[in-house]
């Protein structure tokens, strides 16, 4: 009867363990990962020239400024047709650090000071913080480019996944 | 029997890119008219010197179409953004020109990177005359 009882408990606690980390850890209830998104406006316009950037890597206020100022989006030109910059604005909007309950997305917006409206995701103290062992050589790397190209290292990065398991620094 | 379809299905689907391009060349042809009197034509060597003409912008960086394009229109260009662009020469990449909002975006982009103004009709039509030229 004891060692019945010895078992039951045990069980119980793997499950129980298992269920928490599963979750997501202790201390945080939200979803680690950004959610799957999608607009095939967004897909194909915004994926032209750079890698397709998940709209939960910068808040709204970043994106608006943005989508506001395509005519020097980085030192060139991305001009879009009226209907289509719309309709991307507010799919980036509504998808955005601050809209969102991921892990990542509540992070990287945590560490935007409330004044502050960056454009470069590299830019935030998230990112510098979390790439603060990477030298600013292997960003150079004609297989990387800057850090700007998520993509070359974060093999899912177009989906919005950055976890540790997907990355692979080339060389 | 099946090459002959083959042969057949090949043959027309070159005819149908070399018509959507040619389409919009005329396109651009009336345009020409319209902006100059003295147009008398596009020209593949005009568009070739075009294509490769650097020029130096306004940040201070020489520009021209091939700084992206690459000087081989057959090859594969790359953006500023390290993402690759597929060829301009339509004998290899026969989508070149089949869209023509997708042409006139680009137009209105890059010539405003490289030239820091709006490409004139005559200006793209030698363009795509150059890219047509190639074999």
């Amino acid at each position: 009867m004891k060692k019945w009882l010895q078992f039951l408990v045990l069980i119980t606690s793997i499950s129980a363990t298992s269920a928490l980390l599963a979750s997501g850890g202790f201390s945080d209830n939200s979803k680690q990962a950004m959610p799957v998104v999608a607009n095939a406006k967004w897909k194909t316009e915004c994926s032209g020239c750079h890698m397709l950037y998940h709209p939960g890597l910068l808040p709204e206020r970043s994106w608006n400024k943005m989508m506001a100022g395509l005519d020097k989006h980085f030192g060139e030109n991305a001009s879009l047709d009226d209907a289509s910059r719309d309709e991307i604005a507010r799919f980036l909007a509504l998808n955005s650090a601050d809209k969102q309950d991921n892990r990542r997305s509540n992070r990287i917006n945590q560490s935007i000071a409330a004044g502050a409206t960056p454009l470069r995701i590299s830019q935030t103290r998230y990112f510098t913080s979390k790439h603060d062992e990477i030298a600013a050589s292997t960003f150079k790397r004609k297989s990387i480019g800057s850090a700007a190209n998520c993509v070359a290292c974060h093999q899912a990065a177009e989906k919005g996944d950055f976890s540790e398991s997907q990355i692979r620094i080339p060389r | 029997m099946r090459k002959a379809y083959l042969f057949l299905a090949l043959f027309f689907s070159q005819q149908a890119v070399a018509e959507s391009a040619s389409s919009l060349l005329k396109k651009y042809e009336l345009l020409a008219k319209q902006e100059s009197a003295a147009f008398v034509g596009f020209a593949a060597d005009k568009g070739e010197r075009f294509f490769h003409a650097e020029r130096l912008h306004s940040d201070g960086k020489k520009v021209s179409c091939a700084t992206c394009h690459t000087a081989d229109p057959r090859k594969p260009g790359k953006t500023r953004a390290n993402k690759v662009i597929e060829a301009m020469a339509i004998s290899v990449n026969p989508q070149r020109f089949s869209d023509e909002a997708k042409v006139e975006k680009w137009f209105g982009r890059n010539c405003k990177d490289v030239l820091e103004r709006a490409c004139t009709a005559e200006e793209k039509g030698d363009f795509i005359a150059y890219l047509l030229s190639i074999k």
